[in-house]
């Protein structure tokens, strides 16, 4: 086929204009952002003067936050794996002409605003809502207790919000593994959870990484489920930086604690990307 | 012992599945009591949390509470323009990765990938940012967020179109270059329509993202106030049940569009 040597340029050019003008050039503004001098304001303007200090600053004010994120976004990141590969394991080997449905009943839940779902959740886990009467019934939880408002909350609203992420590629994964593989373990007797722990989850890995990498990555920067389904004592790191930034106007704060964050999942993702490597080399 | 070993791996497969099914429902429960609450009466009582009474005031009411209504129409104006322009400017760019080679071709790889796995508070703090420094921070409204939306939908649009493109049969082009087509044939009558099923998913995924998106957009939207931004605002104060009529609305038709969607394809390949 003909082709002009310039239309490749031509067609890639208003998308990475777009994406440089919109996407890339921010994180400069972000990071400069981050050194402003913090006694500026929106009314009088901000000056770049290289105050390092923001991010000590930032630190040692709102450690808790970032330390909290990271854990709920684990743990979320955890059960999802756990709840994630039942169901993808279910569609991908056991559903039979309902793969399908189960499918599209997985991606389902995204139809419904985000913040619609979570506010469900927030009366689902009401004090008088049936799931905190059923646990009081069975005396898992005591007359007093509740579930809003507690780290439980939150992390099952990251769980739930963040589940079809990890579900879908995991399936994509799963899906494409040779059955015969596994058959021809089970031929060389390899007990069915042997066969599993040796062939399929192996060969899942991929699926299991980005599965992983889909769900901790929003997880550690949301901040709807915290505010919705927390108290002030599970604000996470996201809270902070949309207050400060919508709020208090406090700029340099904010721009140094949202870099910080960055430069923790990309450190974590280059970690674990490089370790999930290795292990399935082994 | 062979019918015993049987008995426990019938149980084994089905409890895989049983269990499965167990996540959806998890995932279904809230959009059931979103479902349900739409027919909530609770206008004598002041708990928001519980089912009073039936009623179909709130469907028949839809746009009582006060904004409301204006803030789904913003958001549907938003989605849908950024949903045109992320969706050409991604086909194109997706056709450019596909299809060419140039410089630069696998950067452009790396940073189509990024937005995607960026933390939404990052991006659009960055934005923000961006915007004060250019001294737009006195001016966010509809055109910030549009231009937000626009630049994270497009990673979307582009991997989307790409899967399908990249799973396209070369040899129907060929075929229809040996039968004399021209070029501009050849795209309009075989590639485009063997594209248009990757580009449609793009263009729904995309509008979905815009409509629902929050954290980018609650950073760079000024006192425009959006459909999410509508209801972050009245999560505070106690929800009008209108909500969950918009949201069981928003559910229905998306499903529609799904499921029409499967029914057309299966008709048209039937196996």
């Amino acid at each position: 086929m003909r082709r002009g040597r310039f239309t490749g340029y031509w067609l890639m050019l208003p998308a990475a204009l777009w994406l440089g003008v919109f996407f890339v050039i921010p994180f400069y503004s972000l990071l400069a952002t981050s050194l402003y001098d913090p006694e500026g304001s929106v009314l009088t303007g901000y000056d770049v003067t290289w105050h390092v200090a923001n991010f000590a600053d930032a630190l040692r004010e709102h450690a808790d936050e970032l330390w909290r994120s990271l854990w709920y976004a684990g743990v979320a990141t955890v059960i999802c794996a756990v709840l994630g590969y039942v169901l993808a394991y279910a569609i991908a080997f056991k559903a039979g002409r309902w793969r399908n449905v189960m499918l599209v009943l997985v991606i389902a839940p995204f139809f419904t605003s985000f913040l619609v779902r979570t506010l469900s959740w927030k009366l689902i886990l009401a004090d008088d809502g049936f799931v905190v009467d059923f646990l009081q019934t069975l005396h898992l939880m005591g007359e007093d207790d509740r579930l809003l408002a507690t780290p439980v909350a939150v992390i099952a609203g990251l769980v739930y919000n963040f589940l079809p992420f990890m579900v879908l590629p995991l399936y994509a994964s799963l899906e494409k593994i040779d059955v015969r593989l596994i058959e021809a373990a089970g031929d060389l007797y390899a007990s069915p959870a042997r066969g599993f722990w040796k062939v399929t989850l192996p060969l899942s890995m991929p699926g299991l990484v980005a599965g992983t990498l889909l769900t901790f990555i929003p997880s550690a920067g949301d901040y709807i489920n915290a505010q919705l389904l927390g108290s002030t004592n599970q604000r996470m790191v996201g809270n902070v930086i949309q207050d400060l930034f919508t709020n208090t106007g406090d700029y340099a704060t904010a721009g140094a604690l949202s870099v910080t964050l960055m430069v923790i999942i990309v450190a974590m993702v280059v970690l674990y990307i490089r370790k999930a490597g290795t292990e399935e080399l082994l | 012992m062979n019918v015993l070993h049987r008995v426990g791996r019938w149980i084994g497969e089905h409890l895989v599945l049983a269990a499965g099914v167990l996540v959806l429902v998890y995932m279904f429960v809230p959009i059931a009591v979103v479902m349900l609450m739409s027919f909530n009466d609770n206008s004598k009582s002041r708990n928001v949390y519980a089912f009073r009474d039936f009623t179909w005031h709130n469907w028949a009411n839809v746009c009582q509470p006060d904004g409301m209504c204006e803030a789904v129409l913003r958001s549907v104006v938003i989605g849908l323009s950024a949903t045109l322009v992320a969706t050409i400017l991604g086909t194109l760019a997706a056709f450019a990765l596909v299809r060419h080679r140039f410089l630069g071709r696998s950067s452009m790889n790396t940073i189509i990938f990024l937005p995607m796995a960026s933390p939404e508070i990052v991006m659009g703090s960055s934005l923000l940012a961006l915007f004060v420094s250019a001294g737009f921070g006195g001016r966010l409204g509809m055109v910030t967020i549009f231009i937000a939306h626009v630049m994270f939908c497009l990673s979307f649009v582009i991997v989307t179109v790409k899967a399908r493109l990249a799973g396209l049969d070369g040899n129907l082009e060929e075929a229809a270059m040996d039968l004399y087509a021209s070029e501009s044939t050849t795209f309009w009558r075989v590639t485009f329509p063997l594209v248009f099923p990757g580009i449609a998913a793009a263009a729904l995924l995309s509008f979905s993202l815009s409509f629902d998106d929050f954290i980018i957009t609650n950073l760079n939207a000024g006192q425009t106030v959006t459909f999410p931004m509508y209801v972050w605002g009245v999560a505070q104060r106690g929800i009008p049940m209108q909500v969950n009529v918009i949201g069981t609305i928003m559910f229905l038709v998306a499903l529609a569009i799904v499921v029409g969607n499967m029914l057309a394809t299966r008709r048209k390949q039937p196996a």
